[in-house]
């Protein structure tokens, strides 16, 4: 072989590199481990890419997560075969469940050790099969870098998803021709992402038809970029319609407009869900008919046209029958909505319109997220609204572990624009917060990043704590300490007469020393009259900060839609869901 | 979802990337979304683009049906989904090899069956014949049922191929 050739070679890891800067990427996640160290020797011989190391691979995804969906770009994970694959299958899931990209690298035994239950061996893309939008094993090194390529184009393109190149250690030595670009598509996977026309164009008629429509939005808006939320803002605008959203597109409409009627589904408001169920005609742009959102099925807005625009058509009469079926992404349907609304001069019926905000107001008065306050104990919605209203014009990214204060952020705190929303909806991943924290913090130096947390989520990854020290990344971890597993506790109560089955947290840590011997800055708040001060300090201060607030201890996170029942069915309060007010000021 | 629909019978054909882990991913799919398998045959079918055909046999509401269809689409390998029971007239084949090991009256009377289902011979000893049979799986079904009194000892199934009739492929 000529020498000129030789030198066009690249070993299979400095081809893993070369893809990764080629496709843009600054930042990658992740944890070494013999499978691959090549890759991480060829990392230490360049300076375009920015590795963070975490503490627990699940951290790296849940990183990752946190880093996609708040720049709208692939995020990038690289952890070490076996236990660092295995450790990694939470995030994978998770990021599966809510349409996030990302492409996870892992490291695998060399090839001719798979099978032989080698050291670290793990049948990689068999456990993550059922767990990734795709995976790969490359046994080629020729076929590496255009692998990696598809790879990102998996990942980012129609529904958006986890993708896992699974790469041998002797194919990261190896040497061969670098092949593929950003460019690179799959052959066959070319996702559908214009809707057609003229089902586009029966849904407009029944929109316009409508006497009590409500949209229904999801994430999908959100992982349609930024344009999208514009395009829904403008429509929705247009026809006056009310709107609510799921747990995952908040931010695609602005809370503090006067259509916005808050969140739907189990947690949800009031006007929200019995909107859903009376209305006439349902609007659902990028959300999923999920059983958190529809309740029981044979009762769901039973009087309904449904109109369901989706870029992955699996959703569509998936849980529910819907009347006009769209399959497309969203940005580009609601674009071609607006151009025929606009083009046949549509109105809608204002008279029948006018009736149905009456209706909306009077559902509105009940008042739903009322709570009562207390001079003594620090109630958690308290704390959230307090937050909200110190932070709201820093416009601060949130994310949140999973629970009670997961649905209490998503109640009292309000977004006005999308991608600043990060939590685990579909898996429910406790421990999400605070990596996805990290995450966001990376990709936005300069914004206040707040992680939600409960006092049991955030001890699941509390490891990452020392990621964010490391990396001097000023992440805000704001515990709602209620001693408890508080949504556990809460249907314990419900539904087990308050047999509180292992969902106190015991032996807990004292979260400030715990800061403090992590590096960081630890603070607490215990009356009512110290949250305030507490919300400046941490964020005056630029370093990673755990808030210890301590909150009442029984409190349960109304509204509820009860497991099985239907939207009209919801509970305002705990003595309309039968419970006794245990929240006694003297038990805490 | 619509719990009192009837269960139908459809025949799906699949084509796919014939790349490592494609039939799991397809076999995954029904287990891990609770759909049935009746019956799946596997095979390339165009080398030079490496392209496999799966058929699958599988039941459901016609909910159910249409998900499954949904569900192996956006499966990132595969190139197309044809459902040969609603897209017009198709036929369906499935072969067998059939063992009857018997003596006497019940080695000519299976010979005799055998020709009257023409099946062909293509193993035997002085106690056994090997049976192959093609045909729509009902026809196998009787075939085997009536060779079970005569000495029925193995059963071989390649599972059903089905393909649309007319000039156009899937």
């Amino acid at each position: 072989m000529p020498p000129e050739a030789t030198d066009r070679r690249l070993s299979g890891a400095e081809m893993v590199i070369k893809a990764l800067i080629d496709q843009g990427v600054d930042t990658i996640f992740g944890y070494p481990g013999g499978a691959v160290l090549p890759i991480y020797d060829a990392l230490f011989q360049q300076n375009s890419i920015r590795h963070i190391l975490v503490r627990h691979e699940q951290g790296a995804v849940h990183a990752a997560e946190g880093y996609a969906r708040s720049t709208g770009k692939p995020g990038v994970v690289l952890v070490t075969s076996g236990p660092g694959a295995t450790n990694a299958v939470t995030g994978l899931v998770d990021a599966l469940m809510d349409s996030v990209p990302i492409v996870c690298l892992t490291g695998q035994v060399p090839t001719h050790l798979i099978g032989s239950d080698a050291f670290q061996e793990a049948d990689t893309v068999g456990i993550t099969r059922a767990g990734t939008k795709h995976n790969y094993l490359v046994k080629d090194v020729n076929k590496l870098s255009e692998t990696i390529h598809e790879a990102f184009f998996v990942a980012t393109n129609g529904r958006p998803g986890p993708v896992v190149v699974d790469l041998p250690k002797d194919i990261q030595i190896e040497k061969g021709d670098y092949l593929g670009s950003p460019q690179t598509r799959h052959r066959s996977y070319q996702p559908q992402v214009k809707g057609d026309l003229a089902a586009i164009t029966e849904a407009v008629e029944l929109i316009a038809s409508a006497k009590r429509p409500i949209f229904y939005t999801g994430g999908g808006i959100i992982n349609s970029g930024p344009g999208a939320s514009q395009l829904l803002r403008e429509f929705v605008r247009m026809t006056g319609y009310p709107i609510t959203s799921t747990l995952m597109g908040l931010g695609c409409y602005p809370a503090s407009d006067k259509q916005w009627l808050g969140m739907l589904g189990m947690h949800g408001t009031y006007e929200a869900n019995l909107a859903m169920h009376d209305c006439d005609v349902m609007i659902n742009i990028g959300a999923r008919f999920d059983d958190r959102i529809t309740g029981r099925l044979d009762a769901f807005s039973p009087g309904s046209k449904k109109i369901h625009v989706d870029i992955d058509r699996s959703s569509i009469n998936k849980n529910v029958h819907v009347d006009v079926g769209i399959v497309g992404d969203a940005g580009h349907v609601i674009e071609d909505m607006i151009k025929v609304w606009k083009s046949k001069v549509h109105k809608p019926d204002a008279k029948a319109l006018e009736a149905w905000w009456a209706q909306i107001d009077e559902w509105r008065g009940a008042d739903c997220l009322a709570y009562q306050n207390s001079d003594e104990v620090i109630m958690p919605q308290y704390a959230l609204q307090r937050l909200n209203a110190l932070t709201r014009d820093k416009k601060p990214f949130i994310t949140t572990e999973v629970g009670q204060h997961q649905m209490w952020a998503a109640q009292f705190i309000e977004f006005d624009d999308p991608n600043h929303w990060m939590t685990s909806g579909g898996l429910g991943t406790m421990g999400y917060g605070m990596p996805a924290a990290i995450g966001v913090q990376l990709a936005h130096p300069d914004a206040l990043v707040i992680d939600v947390a409960g006092e049991a989520s955030i001890l699941m990854n509390i490891q990452e704590f020392s990621t964010a020290v490391q990396h001097e990344l000023p992440i805000k971890i704001f515990i709602l300490n209620n001693e408890y597993m508080g949504m556990v506790r809460q249907w314990q109560d419900i539904t087990y007469d308050g047999r509180y089955s292992h969902s106190y947290s015991d032996s807990l840590p004292d979260f400030v020393k715990l800061a403090e011997a992590m590096h960081g800055v630890g603070l607490r708040a215990e009356k009512p009259g110290e949250v305030d001060d507490v919300i400046n300090e941490m964020m005056s201060i630029d370093r990673p900060v755990i808030v210890d607030c301590q909150v009442a201890k029984l409190e349960n996170c109304f509204p509820m839609v009860p497991s099985g029942a239907a939207h009209n069915e919801i509970l305002l309060s705990a003595e309309q869901a039968g419970l006794e007010r245990q929240d006694d000021l003297s038990l805490v | 979802m619509h719990r009192d629909e009837p269960i139908e019978k459809h025949t799906i054909a699949v084509l796919v990337d014939n790349e490592a882990g494609v039939l799991a991913r397809v076999i995954g799919l029904f287990s891990g979304r609770g759909y049935n398998i009746e019956s799946l045959t596997v095979a390339e079918v165009n080398h030079t683009e490496g392209l496999s055909r799966i058929t699958i046999v599988t039941s459901g509401t016609p909910a159910v049906i249409e998900q499954i269809k949904a569900q192996l689409e956006r499966l990132v390998p595969v190139h197309k989904v044809g459902d040969l029971t609603t897209e017009g007239p198709s036929v369906e084949r499935e072969m067998a090899l059939v063992k009857v090991a018997s003596t006497g009256d019940h080695r000519v009377e299976s010979l005799r069956l055998a020709d009257a289902f023409r099946a062909r011979v293509i193993d035997t000893t002085t106690g056994s014949f090997t049976f192959e049979i093609t045909g729509d799986s009902a026809k196998i079904d009787a075939f085997v049922d009536l060779m079970k009194p005569l000495g029925l000892v193995d059963v071989s199934r390649t599972g059903v191929v089905a393909i649309k009739r007319g000039p156009e492929a899937m």
